[in-house]
């Protein structure tokens, strides 16, 4: 692991017209790392993260970013090319609605198979081999290979999305809401499985929620949200047990819903 | 050009307007430097529903002049409604020479197959496409096909072909397989077998493709490599037939079944009627050679 951070931003701020989306974020992640983004609607953490996933451009501020070949570029001033290659080799994006983050016409296995086809990968045998090998890691049945993920549960969607993102082995992945609308118990389990390949891979996670205890299960920092500003960042554990802002404390206590 | 003039005939030569012929090669002569590249050109209304190959006509219309010999063939053969009749329309807008010999044809406009005879350098193949996107079944955004083309971001492709490795347990894909272009490009052949596909791969005719309801045209000038996609442990491979031509004992051609009769009879025939033909002038028999044929199969 380097000592450098993987990814810095800096002072990013996005305008939508006169309104702000966020502004003056800044934070390092490094590899290993879970940084979860907490608010409430409309707190900009979902800006945020169209940023830092250069879905969006800034207004204001950079986004630096370690490559694998370990220079540190600025995202924006990468080609289209780079930037696509970047997407779908060291990122992954599991996003909330699996449907936008999956192909739905196409197998299981071929959801995992075409980042590595995307990537130059001609073995029909050895793609095959792999995506089996990821259903396994994220307990989907090896016999649902060929299956289409509109035929899946919302929790086995989910981790569809999330072995389709790992089998280019990425450094930094973003997470959108992973585990709204799932049932508790198979939340649960999702949370699990992503705290365990997080941890043997030694992944960067960025995690925007609402869901505080989401965060506190997966992350090691939080950064609190609102009106598009961080409030309070820090430890999770220390932000959650001892919150020092006035409106951290009313979203710790669940006075305030999501 | 010695064209006759429209109050000869009542029509511009080849029926188009010279205005709208110059804004068609201006996009075939991109299309010919940038081999596999759907160039978007201005299509017109012809005289023709869109399914009748509108943009194959257009292309032919603009290449096409007055020396010009023209074969058309439709699913191989010179003689269905459609092939008649565009020859026919071009017959009377631009006068020009018709034929079905292959060897014979300057300009030769196809729906679905490429001659057997092998085509020589002067020759132009015109297809008439009507899906020209490779990437369209997977992709139905076309600003995000685009980008994909101008990337050479070609990875759905293969996701394609994986999906039917998985399903079929082979690449099921017969028609429209997918070509790699001159190293670059990835195009969609038009709906011709990809039994045709390996005589796509360096042919010395220039091949144009024109797509009327898609407004697109693209090409692949002479001697140009043209691979189809596939996996190392999935080679790509053409259609084989167990049984030679019933009529004339052709091998390695495609073959058409024809029914004979309402008693399972039936028989393997070469799709090209004009090839099949040119052999049993030459004396070729096959099996069944000796029968009487079918209505509309000679
Ligand atoms: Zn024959």
């Amino acid at each position: 692991m380097s000592e450098l951070p993987l990814l810095s931003a800096r002072d990013l701020g996005k305008l939508y017209g006169a309104r702000i989306g966020c502004e003056a974020v800044s934070f390092d992640i490094h590899e290993g790392e879970v940084l979860a983004v907490v608010g409430e609607s409309g707190s900009g953490k979902s800006t945020l993260l169209k940023l830092l996933s250069t879905e969006l451009a800034p207004t204001s501020g950079t986004i630096r970013y370690r490559m694998r070949d370990g220079v540190t570029r600025d995202l924006f001033a990468l080609t289209e090319a780079e930037r696509r290659f970047l997407l779908r080799t060291d990122w992954g994006f599991v996003r909330q609605d699996a449907r936008e983050g999956l192909r739905m016409s196409v197998s299981a296995g071929g959801n995992v198979g075409e980042r590595l086809m995307a990537v130059g990968e001609r073995h029909y045998g050895r793609i095959r081999g792999t995506a089996l090998d990821w259903l396994g890691r994220v307990e989907i049945e090896t016999d649902r290979i060929d299956d289409l993920p509109r035929d899946f549960s919302g929790g086995m969607r989910q981790r569809l999305q999330i072995a389709r993102n790992l089998v280019t082995h990425p450094r930094l992945v973003f997470m959108d809401e992973p585990t709204s609308g799932l049932d508790v118990s198979v939340q649960a389990r999702l949370l699990d499985l992503v705290r365990g390949l997080v941890a043997e891979m030694g992944l960067a996670v960025i995690i925007v929620t609402h869901d505080l205890a989401v965060a506190r299960l997966l992350s090691h920092r939080i950064m609190v949200m609102r009106h598009g500003r961080v409030i309070e960042q820090g430890l999770t554990d220390q932000v959650l047990d001892d919150p020092r802002e006035a409106y951290t404390q009313l979203l710790v206590s669940s006075v305030l819903a999501a | 050009m010695n064209a006759p003039s429209p109050a000869e005939t009542g029509y511009n030569f080849a029926y188009l307007d010279e205005q709208t012929k110059r804004m068609i090669r201006r996009a075939i002569l991109k299309a010919i430097a940038i081999p596999g590249y759907q160039v978007p050109f201005a299509s017109r209304e012809m005289p023709m529903p869109y399914g009748w190959g509108t943009g194959g006509v257009q292309v032919t219309a603009a290449v096409i002049g007055p020396d010009d010999v023209l074969k058309v063939i439709d699913q191989g053969s010179d003689d269905t409604t459609n092939a008649v009749s565009i020859r026919k329309f071009f017959a009377k807008t631009a006068g020009v020479a018709t034929t079905t010999r292959t060897a014979e044809a300057t300009v030769i406009q196809t729906r679905h197959r490429i001659p057997e005879t092998p085509l020589s350098e002067g020759q132009i193949l015109v297809y008439q496409v009507p899906i020209p996107e490779p990437l369209r079944f997977l992709e139905p955004r076309e600003t995000e096909t685009r980008k994909l083309h101008a990337l050479a971001d070609y990875g759905l492709m293969h996701v394609k072909l994986y999906e039917d490795i998985a399903r079929h347990g082979h690449i099921a894909t017969t028609y429209d397989y997918p070509v790699e272009v001159a190293g670059r490009y990835v195009m969609n052949p038009s709906p011709t077998p990809k039994f045709d596909n390996p005589k796509m791969h360096r042919s010395p005719a220039l091949q144009l493709f024109g797509a009327g309801r898609e407004k697109r045209i693209y090409a692949v000038p002479p001697y140009t490599d043209v691979v189809s996609l596939d996996f190392e442990d999935h080679p790509f491979e053409v259609q084989r037939f167990e049984k030679p031509c019933a009529l004339c004992a052709a091998t390695g051609v495609y073959l058409d079944e024809v029914v004979l009769d309402d008693r399972g009879g039936r028989m393997f025939v070469c799709s090209d009627s004009d090839y099949c033909a040119s052999r049993r002038d030459a004396g070729h028999r096959g099996e069944m050679a000796g029968d009487a044929l079918p209505a509309g199969q000679s």
